[in-house]
């Protein structure tokens, strides 16, 4: 097990959430626990709560978990499901304010140094003009 | 008042059949100026409702209304389903097992609060809080004889006043000034529920 910032990628489209996750892998191989999800409940473009629960549970990490999103609901859903963990971990999962693509490259070559999720989510979020 | 099951089970059967029956509907709108799954995205969330109906019935109305919350998190799949079922979930927890018309306006008070926060957003931005907003209001005003119908027309109201609104939250923010001359579809669903609602309490539901 890594003891690195875990990554998730939630995007309304599977395909650009696993494709999103292979550029991240070809960056950090297994240094970095990766999982993304992408889809509704009926395989259609969306996202999925218990999906999102999901992938954070495959990108587990005791330093912590950071989400990357796409548009609106990608983020809605996922600031949802992070509220539905369990009271412990919820303080341990971020959804950051940064590209989806770009941001999960940036996020997963920083966890690879194994920064802290403080870390991560800035680094990545570097990536949005505020 | 405190509802009976057979009360509980028409009042959320009525409201998930009139969103399920207008899916259609929202989805034009949604088509018009978002991505066009708003009404197939309620419908899906609606469905699992009717599909738990049987159990939702056997709950105090405050536990019905939060499962039905949660149903909506689970099911709906686009920004609708958190922002509903943080509705569901906030006005389940605020409202007393025996409840009256002063209880409902100080728990929906609270759920369109909580809507806001989730939605990061306001009234005033083309979205459904345009039509909680001045419901929340009317609730507020008091109890008279007219109630069901103050209420249920401010909603359709507020609904049809989002048409000449400029999005700026959400996929329609995206359109800028074509997201003008559009009802918004989040507005739409909530007017329709909240009408579904009053109608079934106005019948002597409770």
């Amino acid at each position: 097990m890594s003891g690195n910032v875990g990554i998730v990628i939630v995007s309304h489209s599977p395909k650009v959430a696993e494709g999103a996750a292979d550029m991240v892998r070809q960056m950090v191989g297994a240094e970095v626990p990766v999982a993304w999800t992408g889809g509704n409940a009926d395989g259609g473009l969306g996202t999925s709560v218990p999906a999102i629960m999901e992938a954070i549970e495959k990108a587990w990490s005791e330093a912590g978990v950071a989400i990357l999103v796409d548009l609106g609901g990608a983020e809605t859903n996922s600031e949802m499901a992070v509220e539905m963990l369990d009271g412990d971990r919820q303080g341990k999962v971020v959804v950051c304010n940064a590209p989806i693509v770009e941001g999960a490259v940036i996020a997963a070559a920083e966890a690879a140094s194994g920064a802290p999720l403080s870390l991560v989510k800035k680094i990545a979020e570097e990536l949005s003009p505020q | 008042m405190v509802l009976r099951a057979e009360e509980v089970r028409r009042l959320i059967e009525a409201t998930a059949k009139t969103v399920i029956a207008e899916a259609d509907r929202l989805t034009a709108l949604d088509q018009a100026i978002g991505d066009g799954d708003h009404g197939i995205n309620m419908k899906r969330g609606f469905e699992a409702v009717l599909a738990d109906l049987d159990g939702l019935a056997q709950k105090p109305l405050p536990d019905a209304v939060k499962s039905v919350g949660t149903h909506l998190v689970m099911k709906v799949g686009g920004a609708s389903g958190p922002l509903y079922g943080t509705l569901f979930l906030t006005l389940g927890k605020e409202l007393p097992a025996e409840f009256d018309r002063p209880a409902i306006a100080k728990a929906f008070d609270a759920a369109f609060a909580a809507v806001k926060a989730r939605g990061k957003s306001d009234v005033g931005q083309k979205t459904m809080l345009d039509v909680l907003g001045p419901v929340r209001d009317a609730l507020a005003y008091g109890v008279d004889n007219g109630w069901g119908d103050r209420i249920k027309q401010t909603a359709n109201a507020a609904a049809e006043a989002t048409v000449p609104m400029k999005a700026v939250r959400g996929r329609a923010s995206f359109l800028g000034d074509r997201s003008i001359g559009h009802m918004d579809p989040g507005a739409c669903s909530s007017a329709l529920m909240i009408g579904a609602i009053v109608d079934c309490l106005e019948s002597g539901a409770a």
